[in-house]
């Protein structure tokens, strides 16, 4: 087996007596899209929150490309190239639409210690950040206040600025809310493609999306990781049906 | 031309055909009120920066509008007294000289700046505000129980200090500084909110988490914003000094930096323009309802919270409507 770009190694949060995150080690490896999935508040946005900074776990350590980033700011580790996604926006939303893929693009570049160009003019930034809103289809949209924009398309601004960053490893909390049924479709067939760039750690509701697209799927019930495996591994998994599945055919 | 661009334009315009207007008729003490204007804009200008671009609202400025009117105040003293600032290691002697006193000015308040803001900028909302006010109040305290300088009755200067080819004394002249000094300052500021790091300065204060996400330290992204912010006020406060011949502790109190925050959110928070608007205003008002009433400062409170209250845009944003200003 190739060595994982991104694993985390007996992870814990606890949140006073609630165990959000509890004992969790997974790998993500390249190429692949693992599905995270579990009922709500299973920790799965905790976990994202651990790997990507801003939340510093009680124990356990991840890695990333070899390196323990535990120690290390939201900042770097996002310069280190984990591109992530949040569930609830993220956005400047004073700002258009293109606004906020240029700050990605600003990010990736590293060129903000620039005081007097006017940066909307710069072409270089400009084009990348175009080209990611295109590849989510929010092109159209380019002009638009992000105040303005459906929680769906903020979902898209989400990934496109994500893009932007040109990251080495995806991490995606819940891109498909609010897009509906072709909006889901679409990003599906979006990120079915986007593996092959860089890996994805992609917590989704959405369960036709993610028997569709996950290599792996681990699943998260109380912190705890109660299986992983593939999609067929998953669905037969009698552990997952009882806790989780079941659950959802039931509701 | 967009509405708020012919606004701006107005404001701009104001200033300089006041001046000349009050020097056909002779009428020097509008001009000096209209160089007190572009004065207080500038240092509104600065505040603005860390403010309106950074969303930092910091109740500490005055520190550095003082700074930079203590710089002033101490370089021409040692100057008209013909004593040097200090004798070892290295001779340092005052100077007479505005532009070496504003670089004096400028660095000190950059400095001054960078080490209020590293601390403060470790803290935010509320506390922030709290932390900004305690450095202002210390640095208050410090200027009244510092004998050398005047204490508590502060420094006058005789002379107005000196700029190579004009003559200072003159108050067209001197306006003619204030106001060339304000122009490119707010062409300087209005460059930096469409820079790359406004971009992103701008951004953090939106949304915090965003900027870090795409790798960029919101920290100092703020604190460059605020050194630069601090230097910017520090300039204004040692014109200020030369305006008046004078510097005193009043120049670092909390109620100064009050003033120069109350100029931002009356012409609009944010906006380039905006402290040129609340700067006029306010001096328009202060010596409009000052004639009539002592207590002037109760209908200013007033203005204010109207404002705060049906124009968040303030003066200018009340005018131009709900247009925004896009890319
Ligand atoms: N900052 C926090 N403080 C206290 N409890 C939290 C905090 N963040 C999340 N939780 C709790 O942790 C559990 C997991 O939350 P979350 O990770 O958001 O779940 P999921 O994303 O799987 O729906 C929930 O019970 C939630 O209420
Ligand atoms: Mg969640």
């Amino acid at each position: 087996m190739t060595e994982p770009l991104l694993r985390t190694k007996g992870l814990n949060k606890a949140f006073g007596a609630l165990q959000a995150t509890d004992n969790v080690s997974l790998t993500l490896q390249p190429g692949e899209i693992h599905a995270l999935i579990g009922p709500n508040g299973a920790g799965k946005s905790t976990l994202i929150k651990q790997i990507a900074g801003g939340l510093a776990p009680d124990t356990g350590q991840i890695f990333f490309d070899g390196q323990d980033i535990t120690g290390l700011s939201t900042v770097a580790r996002a310069r280190a190239g984990l591109g992530r996604t949040f569930q609830i926006s993220a956005l400047a939303m004073e700002y258009t639409v293109l606004q906020n893929a240029m700050l990605g693009a600003l990010g990736q570049a590293g060129t903000v210690w620039r005081f007097f160009r006017p940066v909307m003019q710069d072409a270089a930034l400009r084009g990348a950040a175009q080209n990611a809103l295109e590849r989510v289809g929010l092109a159209g949209l380019a002009t638009r206040r992000t105040a303005e924009l459906s929680h769906g398309q903020r979902r898209l601004l989400e990934v496109a600025v994500a893009l932007t960053l040109k990251p080495r490893a995806f991490l995606m909390d819940e891109p498909m809310a609010g897009l509906g049924t072709d909006g889901s479709q679409a990003l599906t067939a979006f990120l079915d493609q986007l593996r092959t760039e860089a890996p994805i750690l992609l917590v989704e509701h959405d369960m036709d999306a993610v028997f569709a697209l996950a290599d792996r799927i681990s699943v998260l019930v109380y912190g705890r990781i109660i299986a992983t495996g593939t999609a067929a591994e998953i669905r037969a998994d009698a552990q997952v049906r009882e806790a989780y599945l079941g659950q959802e055919e039931g509701a | 031309m967009s509405r708020t661009g012919l606004i701006n334009l107005a404001l701009f315009a104001m200033l300089p055909l006041t001046a000349g207007a009050a020097l056909m008729l002779d009428e020097p003490f509008i001009i000096t009120l209209a160089t007190k204007v572009a004065i207080l804009a500038l240092a509104g200008v600065g505040l603005n920066i860390a403010l309106g671009l950074g969303g930092l609202v910091s109740l500490g400025h005055a520190a550095f509008f003082g700074i930079g009117g203590y710089a002033m105040g101490i370089l021409a003293s040692h100057a008209q007294s013909f004593v040097p600032l200090m004798e070892t290691p290295f001779l340092i002697e005052g100077t007479r000289s505005m532009p070496v006193i504003w670089l004096v000015a400028v660095i000190a308040g950059a400095l001054a700046a960078l080490a209020i803001g590293a601390l403060s900028l470790r803290t935010t909302g509320v506390y922030f505000i709290m932390i900004t006010l305690a450095f202002g109040q210390m640095l208050y305290y410090f200027a009244i129980s510092w004998p050398a300088y005047g204490g508590e009755d502060g420094l006058s200067i005789y002379v107005r200090n000196g700029f190579p080819g004009l003559n200072t004394l003159d108050p067209i002249q001197f306006f003619g500084i204030a106001f060339v000094i304000l122009a490119l300052a707010l062409w300087g500021a209005g460059r930096l909110a469409a820079s790359p790091f406004g971009l992103a300065l701008s951004a953090a204060r939106q949304n915090e988490a965003r900027v870090e996400t795409v790798g960029l330290s919101p920290y100092r992204l703020r604190l460059l914003a605020f050194v630069i912010s601090g230097a910017v006020t520090a300039l204004a406060g040692a014109l200020f000094a030369d305006l008046n011949r004078f510097v005193s502790p009043t120049m670092l109190s909390w109620q100064m930096s009050g003033e120069i925050m109350i100029f931002i959110i009356l012409g609009g928070v944010g906006r380039l323009y905006g402290p040129v608007a609340g700067a006029a205003l306010f001096i328009l008002l202060e010596h409009v309802l000052g004639g009539l009433s002592d207590f002037w400062h109760v209908y200013l409170g007033l203005l204010l919270l109207l404002v705060v209250l049906f124009a968040r845009g303030g003066i200018i944003g009340a005018l131009a409507g709900r247009e925004v200003a896009h890319d």
